[in-house]
């Protein structure tokens, strides 16, 4: 009678405790899945409301005009030219470097402390706000610490000729060739913008290009210095081939990052009114960000609104197609070991 | 000995192997220049940087104690005085966005990560993941833009119309929303692959125990992922702090000592967007405050992220 007692009030206890345990569950099963929804809604209205501003305004004159007075002449000509030009040069700047960097540290470096404080750098760029980079590209290329402005005493000791004014400095051609125009110091120019650019994006770059470099399995290394070659030939022949789809994969994106990046410029000195197309890379210039922030701070309502949301189309878009080739060359040419 | 110098100054005149030897070193230095560029580049921050800031510093106009105590950001008044330097409205307004964005996006990126570590099948996984990064690869300007046309309008019908609330067109809350969004992703990532680290063993043992999902989620995978969920809360935090074009757009252009979300402010950052954009020139005061700000800024997310790097670091030891 007694111990009958007692079973059915632990199993009562029982039932109680596993019902209350799987309400919880549920609860909790319901807060995470909306956790994932709330961002993933936020990402659907962001670019329902952009489509919805913007759809009607992404029309010719977006492509063909430069920014105008009257909204329905504007548009962002110069913008793009200045973001394509931009990119291909941070392109160009980070990627030797960047995957230098990769295979030194990921083939060449010895197990010591200056490779694990080479790493710990790395990490830390990698976190350092977007807008310290354009203050850094601001001084050393745009200003060059003002060693090449009149009467510093860089100048005067080598008598170099300065011209004055806000788009001045030591202007000459290296070598004497005249496509290899040189402006010292880099002033508001492309080759600043791409520059400071170039120096966001290398931490991205390394990293994605050393994951790339560290999936070619160690064999195929072994096989080659089991044939007598040195180092440097087994990482060219062998390592860099293998690795280059996921190398190029890495640079991709990380140019689709700079593509979209607006406040280094805007600190280096980027232009937001530049009405004509770019004819060498010390020209002036703007990008489309720029351009959309702009627009966006104007008090009109068709350039605050519906000019922005067309400018933002078009940049998502060549963010997706980037995105996308991205992707398309990681699957194509992905190699299971 | 003997032997071997003739035979090398024998060979000396064209040797294939001491030519590539010499090719693989200069091949070897090359690529660990490119290897200590990085060290460079912080070199480079750091003496940009600070070099312009202690050129501000020894102005007359200002001082350094001033600057990090005083309540008044007037850099544009007509009196250049160190009572109009003083950081902390600035310091104030960039600490509020990060409060309200981190309390945003903490739990929701908490939530994201245990769902994607947890309980998502593979498949649902692979689809989420990508829809979620999706959101940290949007411009920052895009965001800024997201906040002024639609969460502001929204704040305003809601708080302003319905309650009665005044609504700045400029304000805190709208730009710390969208930041918050933007930071879900990187915190959803970083705990995720914490979690996804903790031995499959733990959670076994705690399954054989009969605990559900959700005991096994809280109380075995959270606790023991903990250092990387703290550094993926201090990262997101730290990228809040240094996030600029979303709060140059909607939070405003008005430094002010004040607590409500619903003000307009200014965050350090969006300072130096609007002195840069006003076309300082190199050498003025303005021109040079930027970088006791930047300075300021780059300060206290190093500090950020050297103690996340910190605590990862010891989070790895556990399991490696």
């Amino acid at each position: 009678m007694e111990a009958e007692k007692i079973i059915s009030i632990d199993t009562k206890h029982y039932k109680e405790n596993i019902s209350r345990r799987n309400r919880a569950e549920k609860i909790f099963n319901v807060i995470l899945l909306l956790s994932v929804l709330f961002a993933l809604l936020m990402l659907t209205v962001l670019i329902i409301d952009i489509a919805v501003e913007g759809f009607a305004w992404v029309r010719p004159e977006l492509f063909e005009n430069y920014h105008s007075r009257k909204p329905e002449n504007a548009g962002m000509k110069s913008a793009i030219a200045g973001s394509i030009i931009v990119i291909l040069l941070t392109g160009l700047f980070s990627f030797p470097v960047g995957v230098g960097a990769a295979i030194y540290l990921e083939e060449y470096a010895p197990k010591n402390r200056l490779t694990d404080f080479i790493n710990l750098n790395i990490n830390n760029l990698a976190g350092v706000p977007s807008i310290v980079y354009g203050m850094l590209g601001l001084v050393v290329f745009g200003r060059m610490f003002g060693i090449f402005s009149n009467n510093s005493w860089f100048v005067n000791l080598f008598n170099i000729p300065i011209e004055s004014g806000a788009t001045g400095g030591w202007k000459f051609f290296l070598f004497d060739i005249p496509w290899l125009e040189i402006h010292l110091p880099f002033g508001r120019s492309m080759v600043a913008g791409a520059l400071t650019m170039s120096l966001l994006i290398l931490p991205v770059v390394i990293i994605a290009s050393r994951e790339a470099i560290r999936a070619v399995p160690p064999s195929i290394r072994e096989g080659g210095y089991a044939l007598g070659t040195t180092k440097w030939h087994v990482t060219r022949t062998l390592v860099l081939p293998i690795a280059f789809p996921g190398i190029l994969t890495g640079m991709i994106l990380s140019l689709s990052r700079a593509i979209g990046e607006t406040a280094p410029l805007i600190i280096m000195g980027a232009f937001t009114y530049v009405p004509f197309l770019p004819r060498s890379v010390w020209d002036r210039f703007t990008v489309i960000p720029i351009q959309i922030y702009n627009w966006i701070t104007l008090p009109q309502a068709e350039y605050r609104v519906h000019l922005a949301a067309a400018g933002i189309l078009v940049l998502l878009v060549i963010l997706f197609l980037m995105n996308g080739i991205a992707i398309y060359l990681r699957k194509k040419f992905e190699i299971k070991w | 000995m003997l032997k071997n110098l003739s035979k090398s100054s024998f060979i000396s005149f064209y040797n294939p192997q001491r030519v590539r030897n010499f090719r693989e070193r200069i091949i070897a230095i090359i690529l660990f220049g490119c290897g200590v560029f990085s060290i460079l580049v912080t070199i480079g921050i750091i003496v940009s940087l600070f070099s312009e800031a202690i050129g501000f510093f020894l102005r007359p106009e200002v001082n350094l104690i001033t600057f990090l105590t005083g309540t008044n950001w007037r850099p544009l008044a007509s009196q250049v005085s160190p009572e109009n330097f003083g950081v902390r409205p600035l310091i104030r307004g960039t600490l509020m966005i990060a409060v309200i964005s981190g309390s945003i996006a903490l739990p929701l990126g908490l939530g994201s990560a245990i769902f994607l570590s947890e309980y998502a099948s593979d498949r649902l996984r692979s689809v989420l993941k990508p829809l979620l990064e999706l959101l940290a690869g949007i411009p920052t300007v895009v965001y800024g833009y997201f906040a002024l046309s639609f969460v502001t309008p929204i704040l305003k019908r809601v708080l302003e119309d319905q309650l009665g609330i005044r609504v700045s067109f400029f304000n805190a809350f709208s730009a710390a929303f969208v930041v918050g969004i933007m930071i879900i992703p990187i915190i959803a990532s970083i705990s995720e692959d914490a979690m996804r680290a903790v031995p499959r063993s733990l959670r076994e043992g705690a399954y054989a125990l009969g605990a559900t999902k959700f005991e096994v989620s809280t109380k075995v995978v959270v606790p023991a992922a903990l250092s990387g969920i703290i550094s993926a809360f201090i990262i997101g935090i730290s990228r809040a702090i240094g996030e600029t074009m979303a709060v140059t757009i909607a939070a405003g252009a008005t430094p002010r000592m004040t607590l409500n979300p619903l003000d307009g402010i200014q965050t350090m950052t969006a300072f130096i967007v609007q002195v840069s954009f006003g076309d300082a020139p190199a050498g003025s005061i303005n021109g040079q405050s930027i970088f006791a700000v930047g300075a300021t800024l780059f300060t206290m997310t190093f500090v950020m992220n050297i103690i996340s790097a910190s605590i990862l670091k010891r989070f790895r030891e556990v399991y490696e």
